[in-house]
């Protein structure tokens, strides 16, 4: 390509690039229902948190108090900051094996950074986040969280 | 006395009139400038906070964001906010700078914006001088704007500022050229250079529709080159955030910042101002020939509303380009003036003089 041809070219593929570029923002500027702006604290009430939102690390129960938990420790092997302790114990099942199961999964909130990596790395998948964020507290010690629901137990099947 | 809206010229000459019969015509003189020179002082502080805030609403839009929306109805009060915090912020002196020039260059800056508003023709008479080279004076003016950004790079004894106060001057050094060789397209079709004479030129047809393609080119040119020329993004390499801190401002706080800051918005007015003048009009209503009633309901339109009308429209697309496009580097800048804009502009004189010559015009 001749020099002369390159300079018209360049001058109108800019002057196109530039133009796609303005109609976005143009796009944008007459668009009000695109803000994305949450006006937090006034609507607290219908506040609508998404769904990748890495609010706190949570284990959800089902209906008969039973969580997806095997007590491995994975999670805590895998937390960069030592915020999860897992405490399990053995007990004797009714088929005469002894059985692991969780006594407490502590979770420090006041540690965590929300990496995720004891989500990504349970092979259960017994953690999630959840979508609380309000997280203050007077006193420190609110921050340590005992995951598992008192009574709760296995859903049957997980184990292995 | 009755005075009129779209014509104030008659309320001009009774106050002149009042004034000369109560004083001695010396006094009258006096009172009448000191009045005009407050007219203008609260002009500038009103439109350069409220272009501020414009500014920064303009922006949240084009981001999908809402913008400054706590301090009064939609945020209106902001800026005066700002500007309160600002006046009471302490003007931190510099150790090791040249002292005097380092607090001359806010104020040349400031005067430049204030001489080269007042050639600008807000309405029939509202206009403080009508030269017969005002759009000379205009551009020659606005190009001194330099020294003062000169001025503060070179006093604050600071790389970054003196950078920013380099480019600045290589900036408006080149892109005044720009500017003024896409006025001149206009001043050949229209044949003179005075403010008044080239808004009633307009009356029958803005320049942009009666200059056929040189004229919308020369618009666009003018666009570009004078949003290079009053240092706003994607030109602001004077200011460069991301690599000069703040530029030629970088050592200044306080009121003295805030002054630049107006002065800045101030001359970005002016140029949407020349450019709604020079190109789209000025406070002539817009008129399209053979329809009389559509031509009654826009004389109904003051004048003053139409010249801010226009003005703003030139704002917003020059806050448009801003918030699209990259800052560019001082090399493209340059290459972008001399290799495309310059050459450009010259062969569309050409062909508006040939257009003028030929009589092929509107």
């Amino acid at each position: 390509m001749s020099n002369f041809t390159k300079y018209f070219t360049d001058l109108f593929s800019g002057v196109k690039s530039l133009l796609v570029g303005m109609s976005v923002t143009g796009k944008y500027f007459f668009s009000p229902k695109a803000i994305v702006t949450q006006q937090y604290p006034e609507n607290r009430k219908k506040l609508k948190m998404y769904d990748r939102y890495k609010g706190e690390v949570i284990m959800p129960h089902n209906e008969h108090n039973e969580h997806r938990c095997t007590g491995c420790g994975i999670c805590m092997v895998n937390c960069p900051n030592g915020s999860i302790e897992v405490i399990s114990k053995r007990i004797d099942a009714p088929d005469g094996k002894k059985v692991r199961v969780i006594d407490k999964h502590i979770y420090h909130l006041s540690m965590c950074t929300f990496c995720g990596l004891c989500i990504k790395n349970c092979p259960s998948n017994a953690l999630v986040f959840g979508q609380e964020f309000e997280q203050a507290v007077y006193d420190r010690a609110k921050l340590t969280k005992i995951l598992n629901k008192p009574g709760s137990t296995i859903i049957k099947g997980i184990e292995e | 006395m009755t005075f009129n809206i779209y014509d104030l010229t008659t309320f001009f000459q009774w106050v002149d009139e009042f004034l000369r019969g109560a004083m001695a015509p010396a006094w009258a003189v006096t009172i009448e400038w000191v009045l005009i020179g407050l007219g203008y002082l609260l002009f500038f502080a009103v439109m350069g906070l409220f272009l501020v805030y414009a500014e920064r609403k303009v922006c949240a839009f084009m981001q999908n964001r809402i913008g400054p929306n706590r301090v009064g109805l939609y945020g209106f009060f902001q800026t005066i906010a700002d500007f309160v915090k600002l006046m009471m912020k302490e003007l931190i002196p510099i150790k090791q700078c040249d002292k005097f020039l380092f607090n001359l260059a806010p104020f040349i800056v400031v005067i430049v914006s204030f001489l080269a508003l007042s050639a600008i023709p807000f309405g029939p008479a509202l206009h403080a001088i009508d030269l017969d080279i005002g759009i000379l004076f205009v551009t020659a003016v606005s190009a001194m704007g330099v020294i003062g950004y000169l001025l503060a790079g070179w006093s604050s004894n600071n790389k970054y500022s003196l950078v920013g106060g380099m480019r600045s001057g290589a900036q408006i050094i080149s892109y005044e050229l720009s500017v003024g060789l896409s006025l001149m397209t206009i001043i050949v079709l229209a044949g003179t250079m005075k403010f008044s004479e080239i808004v009633e030129l307009q009356a029958a047809g803005w320049f942009i529709f009666r200059g056929h393609i040189p004229a919308i080119i020369a618009f666009i040119l003018f666009l570009i080159s004078s949003t290079a020329e009053v240092n706003r993004g994607p030109f602001d390499l004077a200011e460069a955030d991301s690599e000069l801190t703040a530029g030629y401002h970088t050592e200044y706080s306080g009121i003295k910042f805030g002054l630049f800051y107006v002065a800045e918005y101030m001359n970005m007015f002016i140029a949407s101002a020349i450019a709604a003048t020079v190109f789209l009009g000025g406070w002539m209503p817009f008129h399209i020939t053979g329809l009389e009633g559509f031509n009654h309901v826009m004389d109904f339109i003051p004048p003053f509303i139409w010249f801010i009308g226009k003005t703003f429209f030139v704002i917003w697309v020059i806050m448009w380009f801003k918030w699209t496009f990259p800052r560019l580097r001082i090399d493209q800048l340059l290459t972008l003036e001399w290799k495309y804009l310059l050459p450009i502009n010259l062969v569309n004189i050409l062909i508006m003089s040939f257009l003028v010559l030929m009589g092929w015009h509107f």
